[in-house]
């Protein structure tokens, strides 16, 4: 209150004296408002309005003066009739599915085991989230060397084990560095579900389990009729959490493969990435990026509406 | 339908005995209450019958059958929670038909037994509700309900009126009452309310500490409770329990004032015992208020100023100092009273109690 008031008396002021300073007249909101909107401004809104008046021009980082010469769509038709966005596009999609589910699963798993724990729990879910705690770009050197095919430690592991003879080509086979990729993805980021589907099983009420197993459930009925249905809201949090993360999946690719090989697994970012700065089409890349982000709004969309029918289904009062 | 035995029953978390080695026999079709301060080992007791908690020592019967090993779901029982424990993302009738859907019953059987359910507990406008949009007495009704439509040989009530206002809880409490009278299960119902326990049981169970301190009807766990603290916690307000040593024929309390022995004590205590005599309020009134004025047989008539008084309409309460002690005297068809005013009080010393100060059980014997 004290600040409207403030701001209140302030803007006499500015009015009073203003009349003859020519000083234009702010209502309080608009004047407390302003400085975040000029920060906003300043940061957010005018590189955006650049950037999409610069997807409608041919720019291009080595010729600056491109920048005036207005195309139209004709960067966005370019993009759109290219068959390697649509692959990368394509790949992008394939890699965000893969991952999020395994990473549920996966967090579901590690969650449940963890909220078992009766001694050591604080110390397990700190361990939980020590994956969280490094650098993308570590992660993806480190899982580099680990899939290299020469001195990795996956092959050494294999062949020590007689489970195979072959050096088995990781990173250097298309397929096989995608699922490369995504154990690095998923090693990295299932402590996301992990954490939030804990927090759900700890803030859940024990009687309707009880209640369940007393009604007749098994230890799988019981979770799959009662647990679960709890639990969906907190994994969606996780999955549009995660969905943004791996839409936007760039360090780690460009660690592992750089895309390669032969593009086998160029992703969206690494494709928009490569085509801003080692091709410096600007333009281009601006309209790919734009087409982009469409993917995870619409990723974002479908998860938060899914979200909101699984805290209705609950009855949740958050 | 199905007796309920618990024979030595343990439970211990780590080195703490919660429940130490207790007996119960619960008939076919009796309604049990079991009743104590939180603590006691009651709910502990009940989770073990239902199987939710495991048991540390000793067997636990249904229907002849020891049930120690089985779970939950094999020992068919039902269970209504403090909390209700309703399936939140079900509606009324799923979560009342859940359990058979689980075992595996015809859907058309499964609807029968759920209208039957919800006609005998007036949901049927709340089917297709979801826990969230009904209020607690609903709820409550709609966790009864899904226990009924089970037909269990079994009923477990772990303090199923708890979270309910106080209106809420006597209608809640009187339809429990018409259920058992339907339904004609066995029915174990945990308490810490003593009222509940004395309306609604057949017999009552009084536990304290993991032990058993009394198992009887409403009437006798009243009329002769078998230790002090069992007088203590039966009845409202509660008896009056003070210390006094015998002599002369006298018991004689702190600060020299005294009653005569009670008739029925006479032999039962020498001179010099020190023992805790205790006194319904309903058995201390003033000389013509009381509940059985004209007939009592061993009434001590004694002068004494009262301190408070609380009318309730249909009867006052008032607090007396004798001994040094405040003593609570219910008086009947009340007349106005004020604070300060010496009367005339009449003590039934045929209801009285006598107990040991070091065992704290009746010497009634």
């Amino acid at each position: 209150m004290k600040s409207v008031n403030l701001a209140g008396s302030l803007t006499n002021v500015m009015s009073a004296t203003g009349h003859d300073m020519k000083f234009p007249k702010f209502s309080a909101p608009t004047l407390l408002l302003l400085p975040a909107i000029v920060v906003l401004a300043a940061v957010i809104v005018l590189p955006l309005l650049f950037s999409l008046y610069s997807s409608f021009t041919p720019f291009r980082l080595t010729k600056p003066e491109s920048i005036w010469v207005f195309i139209g769509f004709r960067n966005y038709v370019s993009v759109l009739t290219n068959i390697e966005f649509w692959t990368a596009f394509g790949r992008t999609v394939l890699l965000l599915t893969v991952a999020l589910n395994a990473e549920m699963f996966l967090g579901l798993g590690l969650a449940m085991l963890v909220n078992k724990a009766t001694h050591g729990q604080r110390l397990l879910r700190t361990l939980m989230m020590f994956p969280m705690m490094f650098s993308p770009v570590l992660v993806g050197f480190q899982f580099k060397f680990l899939f290299n095919d020469n001195i990795g430690f996956v092959n050494n592991a294999l062949q020590s084990l007689g489970l195979t003879t072959n050096a088995i080509p990781w990173l250097i086979d298309g397929n096989l560095a995608l699922f490369s990729i995504i154990v690095a993805e998923v090693w990295s980021s299932t402590a996301v579900f992990a954490i939030l589907i804990l927090a759900g099983l700890l803030a859940m009420p024990q009687e309707p389990v009880e209640a369940a197993r007393v009604d007749g459930c098994t230890p799988w009925q019981t979770f799959r009729y009662v647990t679960w249905p709890y639990l969906m809201p907190f994994a969606f949090i996780a999955m549009t959490i995660r969905s943004l993360d791996v839409a936007r999946a760039y360090d780690i690719v460009k660690i592992m493969t750089d895309g390669g090989p032969a593009k086998r697994t160029e992703l969206l970012w690494t494709l928009v990435g490569r085509t801003a700065y080692s091709d410096a089409r600007m333009g281009l890349a601006n309209a790919m990026a734009y087409i982009s982000i469409l993917l995870s709004i619409l990723f974002t969309v479908y998860f938060f509406r899914k979200l909101a029918a699984a805290r209705q289904q609950i009855g949740a009062e958050w | 339908m199905a007796p309920v035995t618990l024979k030595k029953l343990v439970k211990s978390y780590g080195n703490v005995d919660v429940v130490h080695g207790i007996d119960l026999e619960v008939k076919d079709r009796e309604f049990i209450a079991l009743v104590g301060p939180s603590g006691c080992g009651k709910s502990t007791t009940l989770r073990m019958i239902a199987g939710l908690e495991d048991i540390s020592g000793g067997i636990i019967e249904i229907g002849g059958k020891p049930v120690n090993d089985l779970p939950p779901r094999a020992r068919n029982i039902s269970m209504v929670f403090q909390s209700y424990a309703l399936y939140p993302h079900m509606t009324v009738r799923e979560n009342m038909g859940f359990s058979l859907k689980i075992g595996k019953v015809a859907q058309s059987e499964i609807d029968t037994r759920v209208n039957e359910a919800a006609a005998i507990l007036d949901l049927e406008k709340y089917m297709d509700r979801r826990p969230s949009q009904l209020s607690g007495g609903q709820r409550q009704r709609v966790a009864m309900g899904r226990a009924i439509v089970r037909k269990p040989d079994v009923f477990l009530f772990d303090e199923p009126l708890s979270n309910l206002d106080a209106k809420l809880r006597t209608q809640v409490r009187t339809e429990i009452k018409r259920l058992h009278a339907k339904v004609q299960s066995t029915m174990i119902y945990v308490t810490h309310d003593q009222v509940e326990a004395m309306t609604l049981s057949d017999r009552i169970v009084i536990m304290r500490d993991g032990h058993i301190e009394q198992v009887g009807t409403p009437e006798e766990v009243f009329r002769r409770p078998a230790t002090r603290f069992v007088a203590g916690f039966i009845g409202s307000p509660p008896m009056n329990l003070n210390e006094a040593t015998v002599a002369d024929g006298k018991l004689v309390f702190a600060g020299g004032q005294s009653l005569p022995l009670p008739i029925e004590f006479r032999n039962k205590v020498a001179a010099g015992d020190k023992l805790i005599f205790g006194l319904r309020p309903d058995d201390i009134y003033p000389t013509g208020h009381g509940l059985n004025s004209g007939e009592a047989t061993d009434v001590h008539e004694m002068e004494l100023p009262v301190a408070i008084t609380e009318p309730l309409g249909n009867e006052t309460l008032l607090f007396v100092t004798m001994a040094q002690r405040e003593w609570v005297s219910r008086m009947l068809n009340p007349r106005p009273m004020g604070a300060g005013e010496m009367v005339r009080f009449s003590f039934d010393l045929s209801q009285a109690h006598l107990f040991s100060p070091e065992t704290g059980k009746t010497l009634r014997g």
